[in-house]
């Protein structure tokens, strides 16, 4: 028998951040350039662009040309470590048909800011008052006005482009200039366009324009989802934890996973127990301030596993919401071959690291037989070849007369076959949906009472179905998408989907937006946080993650957990300097 | 793993895994003495690295199962005016890689190269590869097209599609493919639009806002 001892730091930090992602990164640089001593415990190990190179990188340089690993789902040179699946650490499903919760955790410093597509959208006045609309959901603590001024020094700090539109509920940002428009946004823009469908300049967190000297400007490689060696996006290990680094304010624990919150007889945050990947050793520390930023499911893992006398029902949990409310964005996917881009001219068409323009929700739901929106992202053009390209050649080429004007079987071999892929090459393109779910009580994640993981810590267990909401806001993507890719004049190649798969509706998890699961308001009884972030029955702990959501918005989570973070983390400040902390 | 280990197990018969395991460890320590271990020019965990190394060492394929993946690589993608062919660019090393990288390819191709063997052997009396050039070339064209192949040629129809793929992917991913395929990107660049010849074909031009909002470069 090892000899099994909890080491315990004599030191008492101001405040402990469990997580360095958006949120928990967003709390470090507020609170260190503040003056207050603050503990950040990331589970993964330090990542830092510049230095965990993958930019720049050729296809031939993977033995698996770029192909997705168990490590890295989204290819070998993405930046993200984790994933779906990460060994030893599972969790399981509530045996329910059709129910299924897809997790999935990036585990490094900056967390899941470095895997996405920089879309970095402001919620919007109708987004934070779901229920007055339409009776659905909840509403907010708080409203558009509360959260704008912290949208603005979020814009300031890291930096947005995209264009003045003066949408009533896309709300403009503090904008650097966005690029122009590759030639298959064009193309999509006129065929959306005229199917009534509002297409935009997308708003990106990528620097068109460097905006101070620690921080490159974009040089258009396309490749923000590996990393920026220039820090010219957002990630928040370049843009949140290095500057608090260098207050001198912050330290950064790596490897160290955290199993639960300690609270004292009062019931109040003392600070965290954590096992170290590194020795697998327990340790504790000590904190004035506890702030889970752990990502919605695990910070409510955290919640729920750290029971006591005080909170009989796990960490700010009387309530009984925590775990409850669990939403993830809808997605819908669907493509085709725009023949009219067969044997394009060749040139440099990499652009920024994701879409140049996008479409906003444009329709009324008042009109429509599902209660809330979606965006349209697009993509297409001469990317950089990668595993996968070339694959399934016979689904198409037959469909195609040559650039000979020669019809030929599908499939094929040789000469033939190689000259196919010069012709088609850059022709194919895609749209996805991303939704606004209806957040439900029975849409959850919980304590699985039998399975731990391989720290011994209890695992979640999930259940999730889509509403009749989510499945018709899916039929109306298909249609959408449908009568787009037709006005285009283009062949449709995948996607199309009945209600037998629910429209092509994405498994629940897969869109990696998921919120709710320890959410805001102002009744005590139906929420577990203030609008502070502060939860109603702990005041010295704070939840800044997208656990807090009320509901998700048609918009992606990051710039709200950024601004709800910031606006938390002055409150921090604030009540310490008041000494009510 | 595990599966791997037996498959290796299965072919040296009565020749116990660790003892192979332990030989290909001195082997490979002999033969690369001179050269650097595998090496990564990009960001990896070391155990990411480590799998990597584990997988580059093993191998799948035997000698003749490469052989035949090297003359039907060949054929699937020529050498032409343009480009070498799929050998040149790698593409059996590639193929040795991920199909221990992704197993589910192990069954199906090692099976669909039997298949392959079998059709040739009922055919032309032959394995494929001791086929002559118009054999393989017959053997090809009843399988390489999935709406024309005879019920009787479907699984070698799937395994050919498979085989496609690989080849294809594994050519155009390599530097002679990425050249043929004439991508231009991958360097520092200023993003300045569509060139404007290509405007001008498709009857596409920048409106006003567009070209007023975007971003302008000084050079």
């Amino acid at each position: 028998m090892p000899d099994l001892q909890i080491k315990k730091s004599s030191k008492q930090y101001d405040v402990c951040i469990v997580g360095s992602g958006a949120g928990g990164g967003m709390a470090a640089y507020v609170l260190t350039q503040a003056g207050l001593k603050v503990l950040v415990l990331e589970a993964g190990p330090w990542y830092d662009p510049a230095k965990n190179v993958t930019q720049l990188k050729w296809p031939f340089d993977s033995p698996r040309r770029g192909a997705s690993t168990q490590f890295r789902p989204f290819g070998d040179f993405d930046a993200a470590y984790g994933g779906w699946e990460i060994e030893g650490e599972p969790y399981t499903q509530v045996n329910s048909p059709g129910s299924k919760f897809d997790w999935f955790r990036s585990r490094m410093l900056g967390g899941r800011t470095n895997h996405w597509g920089r879309i970095s959208l402001r919620f919007g006045p109708k987004d934070f008052k779901g229920k007055s609309n339409d009776g659905l959901g909840e509403d907010w603590p708080i409203s558009y006005d509360d959260i704008a001024p912290y949208y603005d020094k979020v814009d300031d700090l890291i930096g947005v482009f995209g264009t003045k539109e003066g949408l009533p509920n896309d709300p403009d940002s503090k904008f650097l200039p966005p690029p122009k428009p590759r030639l298959h946004e064009l193309l999509i823009k006129q065929a959306a366009t005229s199917a009534g469908v509002t297409v935009i300049p997308s708003r990106l967190s990528i620097l068109t324009k460097k905006i101070n000297d620690d921080r490159g400007s974009c040089f258009f490689c396309a490749q923000c989802s590996r990393g920026c060696t220039v820090y010219g996006d957002f990630s928040a290990s370049s843009c949140l934890i290095k500057p608090a680094v260098k207050t001198d304010n912050l330290e950064v624990v790596n490897n160290a996973m955290v199993r639960e919150v300690l609270t004292n007889a009062n019931g109040l945050a003392t600070g965290v127990s954590y096992v170290s990947k590194d020795d697998m050793q327990e340790y504790q520390v000590s904190a004035k301030v506890v702030v889970l930023a752990a990502s919605a499911c695990e910070s409510a893992r955290l919640l729920l596993n750290s029971k006591s006398s005080a909170h009989p029902n796990g960490l700010a949990n009387s309530s009984n919401v925590v775990g409850k409310y669990l939403h993830d964005s809808t997605g819908v996917g669907m493509g085709g071959i725009l023949p009219k881009l067969f044997n394009r001219k060749r040139y440099n068409e990499d652009g920024v690291g994701g879409i140049h323009v996008y479409s906003p929700w444009w329709l009324d739901n008042k009109k429509l037989d599902f209660p809330r929106g979606y965006h349209i992202e697009y993509w297409g053009g001469m990317g950089m070849p990668s595993y996968g390209f070339g694959f399934g050649v016979q689904n198409y080429n037959g469909k195609f007369p040559d650039r000979n004007g020669n019809m030929k079987p599908a499939g094929g071999y040789g000469a033939s076959l190689k000259d196919d892929h010069r012709y088609f090459f850059g022709s194919a393109f895609g749209m996805d949906g991303r939704g606004e779910a209806i957040p439900r009580e029975d849409n959850y994640c919980e304590i699985d009472p039998n399975v731990v993981d391989k720290f011994g810590i209890p695992v979640l267990r999930f259940h999730y179905k889509w509403s009749d909401y989510e499945i018709k806001q899916a039929k109306h993507m298909q249609e959408t998408f449908q009568e787009i890719i037709h006005k285009m004049g283009a062949t449709l190649t995948y996607g199309v989907a009945g209600p037998e798969t629910n429209y092509g509706l994405a498994t629940p998890g897969r869109i990696i937006h998921e919120v709710g699961t320890v959410r805001m308001g102002s009744d005590k009884k139906r929420s577990a946080l203030n609008k502070f972030n502060q939860a109603h029955d702990c005041k010295n702990l704070f939840v800044v993650d997208g656990g807090a959501f009320v509901s998700q918005a048609d918009k992606n989570p990051t710039w709200t957990i950024l601004a709800l973070s910031w606006r938390a983390s002055e409150y921090i400040v604030d009540q310490i300097k008041q000494q009510n902390l | 793993m595990k599966r791997r280990d037996s498959l290796k197990a299965l072919t040296l018969g009565t020749l116990g895994v660790t003892t192979l395991l332990q030989s290909c460890d001195t082997d490979t320590k002999k033969t690369e003495s001179t050269s650097p271990e595998t090496t990564f020019n990009y960001d990896r965990h070391p155990f990411e690295k480590q799998r990597d190394e584990k997988l580059l060492a093993e191998k799948f394929f035997d000698e003749h199962e490469m052989k035949t993946i090297t003359v039907l690589g060949d054929i699937i993608i020529p050498k032409d005016e343009v480009s070498g062919n799929a050998s040149e660019a790698g593409v059996p090393a590639f193929i040795e890689f991920i199909v221990k990288d992704k197993p589910y390819y192990q069954l199906p191709m090692r099976g669909g190269l039997k298949w392959l063997d079998m059709q040739c052997l009922k055919q032309f009396n032959s394995a494929f590869v001791d086929c002559s050039a118009q054999q393989q070339i017959a053997m090809v064209d009843q399988i390489a097209y999935p709406e024309q192949a005879k019920p009787e040629m479907h699984q070698g129809v799937a395994f050919f599609n498979i085989m496609r793929d690989l080849t294809t992917t594994g050519f155009f991913t390599s530097a002679i493919g990425i050249k043929d395929i004439g991508y231009m990107g991958n360097k520092p660049n200023q993003w300045d639009g569509v060139p404007k010849e290509v405007l001008d074909e498709m009857g596409l031009a920048y409106d006003e806002k567009t070209l007023r909002e975007s971003v302008k470069f000084d050079s």
